[in-house]
């Protein structure tokens, strides 16, 4: 069955495979194009930017969409452990793009991308998690320690 | 009253000044009232209209877009213009206006070629058939998408003044001619209502009738930094009578930031500080709070170790032989102990007293209106049982109305007077006008309500009928007395509180 919805995943899917952006990768599940399981590798050293602590972490997410995507946007949730400021204890994530700056011509890459900067640019002024925007702000080596711990567990 | 000379300079604008004579000086408009004009939502609509008029012909845009542009700027005609004035390229940028003609509709077929075919980002479909629709931005989607895209920003989430384009990081906002050939007439219906809202919403000369399906709304010029000074009662078309300022009920003669902060004040405080007043005394000697809950009125401070008895407040020591019945309440010492007590706790008390007469109204109010249906009951037990008409028996509804409007004045002079200080000199002697006032006012109030609840006696209605008239005119000018003169005090800057307006 083709809805709009359907479609549009599809050749989200298509663009992903045919110009998959670094770091990330996703698929919607064999027998479900509403559900989709994503990998999100942790940005390592790119730039100037002083600590990476999520380099080498290989992040898996679910991204469930229902029938008013991409009018709306789908739900998002992190299935490895995650240590992370804008992140839930259940692996629910806080974005601005996945709520209030949703645009319908965001794609799978576009959010996975944007999920991707999040890691290393995080925003301490919305915590999801308190513990880590505290750690985050007032000792970064004490977050940075935390959040290898979560990137070793990745690797399970 | 005082003379009319000395409150004409009380006007801001002379325009009531011109009229002369016994009649003019009737229906002058009194210190604490203000002017306004009630508007019902078609006059909201031509009003807007009117100022969007206005503006497209001096800035020299389609109205479409001067609408963007004024309800970004919040309906301040004078600051756009200005800003307009000044740096026109960038209001546009900052309010999402392109002003470029674009043709909004195009058949997907007339900007296709083979080798670019028209696509939708939205859906993919790249449909020759579809029409598709763009704003100035020329971000182009099929019609179905963005129709859909509108749909759910107008009727889910209620957006209506600021719905931006759907390209991811534009900010141009989609104008409302778009949006009405875009749209299905329902959710355009929907679309305008909530546009209308939105202009009474961010207007600051308007506000919406606060009464449960009321359609009206309220203009006063009345601007917010003058709220310390004056409170503005409007009532609107519906009876409904509110402050302007803070939409709550009509809250005279106590201005808003009294009762914002009285009302705050009795939500956290005024349970507790009623169970302390009631269940707790205090240690004579440390003060700290004590509640008694079980045990012989012999007590020892957990604190400070002092033993006192509980029932008289003097030093244990004292007692002699009399244990465990205590006979001593007029000794000097235990006079003392609770002296200083009384003190401690004079201004838990002090509120409670403002308190409770302000709680009390609240409550005789709403028994007025039980009252009232009693009332209405009675008129037509008059009318049926004496040769009085239906007119003639209105007075008692009036006298209803007007009873329920003195104890909301009322109540509200408890709250005023609790902020009052009490340090100033010069303040204690109008203190005591105020509380004359009110006195005067409540007496008044409270006999008019028992006549009111007095059954009626057929034989007596004529004589019940002219009493009642003459106490509602009598407790009318009470209030009047009182909210003028209160009035009068604020903007002279007499009254002076304890607390910051600020």
């Amino acid at each position: 069955m083709s809805t709009p919805s359907r479609r549009r995943l599809m050749r989200d899917f298509k663009r992903l495979q045919k110009d998959p952006p670094a770091g990330i990768s996703g698929a919607p599940c064999p027998d479900n194009i509403m559900l989709w399981n994503a990998v999100i590798f942790g940005p390592g050293l790119l730039f100037d930017i002083a600590e990476t602590p999520f380099e080498d972490g290989t992040f898996k997410l679910v991204l469930q969409f229902d029938e008013t995507y991409p009018n709306k946007p789908p739900s998002v949730k992190f299935v490895s452990k995650m240590f992370h400021p804008n992140v839930y204890a259940n692996g629910e994530l806080c974005l601005d793009i996945l709520q209030n700056r949703w645009s319908p011509t965001y794609d799978v890459a576009a959010i996975l991308t944007s999920i991707q900067s999040l890691l290393h640019d995080p925003n301490p002024n919305s915590p999801a998690n308190a513990e880590a925007a505290n750690l985050y702000r007032e000792n970064r080596k004490e977050y940075v320690r935390r959040v290898r711990e979560v990137v070793e567990t990745s690797w399970e | 009253m005082p003379p009319a000379g000395d409150e004409l300079e009380y006007f801001e604008d002379g325009e009531d000044l011109n009229f002369d004579g016994v009649l003019a000086e009737k229906h002058r408009k009194k210190l604490y009232q203000v002017d306004y004009t009630v508007q019902s939502a078609k006059h909201l609509m031509g009003s807007q209209d009117k100022e969007v008029g206005q503006v497209a012909v001096i800035l020299g845009m389609p109205k479409e877009h001067a609408a963007t542009l004024l309800r970004h700027y919040r309906w301040n005609k004078e600051k756009l213009i200005e800003r307009y004035m000044d740096n026109p390229d960038s209001v546009l940028r900052i309010a999402g206006v392109v002003t470029e003609h674009v043709r909004r509709i195009i058949p997907a077929r007339e900007i296709s070629s083979p080798e670019h075919p028209f696509s939708c980002d939205i859906c993919c479909d790249d449909d020759e058939d579809s029409e598709t629709v763009a704003v100035s931005c020329n971000h182009r989607f099929c019609r179905t998408c963005y129709e859909h895209y509108l749909r759910q920003k107008i009727k889910e989430e209620g957006e209506s003044r600021k719905i931006e384009c759907p390209q991811d990081g534009c900010k141009i906002v989609v104008d409302e001619k778009t949006v009405e050939q875009v749209v299905d007439k329902n959710t355009h219906l929907r679309y305008r209502e909530l546009l209308n809202r939105t202009y009474v919403d961010d207007n600051d000369h308007l506000r919406w009738c606060p009464a449960p399906n009321c359609e009206f709304a309220v203009e006063c010029h009345i601007p917010s930094t003058s709220l310390t000074t004056i409170v503005p009662t409007v009532e609107c078309e519906c009876g409904h009578q509110f402050c302007f300022g803070c939409g709550l009920p009509d809250h005279q003669p106590a201005i808003c930031p009294l009762v914002k902060k009285w009302q705050k004040k009795c939500e956290d405080d005024s349970e507790t500080a009623n169970w302390i007043s009631a269940h707790t005394k205090e240690c004579p000697k440390c003060h700290s709070t004590i509640e008694k809950n079980g045990g012989c009125n012999h007590m020892t401070c957990r604190k400070c170790k002092y033993e006192f008895c509980w029932v008289c407040m003097g030093p244990w020591s004292e007692h002699g032989t009399s244990w465990y019945n205590c006979n001593r309440y007029d000794e000097k010492s235990s006079h003392e102990a609770r002296d200083s007590q009384t003190q401690s706790r004079a201004s838990l008390e002090r509120y409670l007293h403002y308190y409770n007469r302000f709680a009390n109204h609240q409550q005789s109010a709403k028994l007025d209106q039980d009252l009232y249906r009693k009332t209405e009951k009675k008129m037509e037990e008059m009318q049926q049982t004496s040769d009085l008409s239906w007119i003639e028996v209105q007075f008692l509804k009036k006298a209803v109305d007007t009873l329920t409007q003195c104890r909301m004045t009322l109540k509200w002079t408890y709250a005023f007077a609790f902020y009052l200080s009490r340090t100033n000199e010069t303040v204690i002697f109008e203190v005591c006008d105020v509380t004359d006032n009110q006195k005067d006012l409540e007496m008044a109030t409270e006999y008019l309500s028992e006549l009111l609840e007095k059954p009626l006696e057929r034989e007596k209605i004529a004589e019940l009928r002219q009493n009642v008239l003459d106490k509602t005119v009598y407790v009318k000018q009470r209030r009047e007395i009182l909210l003028e003169d209160t009035a009068k005090g604020l903007l002279e800057n007499r009254w002076s509180f304890f607390v910051d307006l600020k």
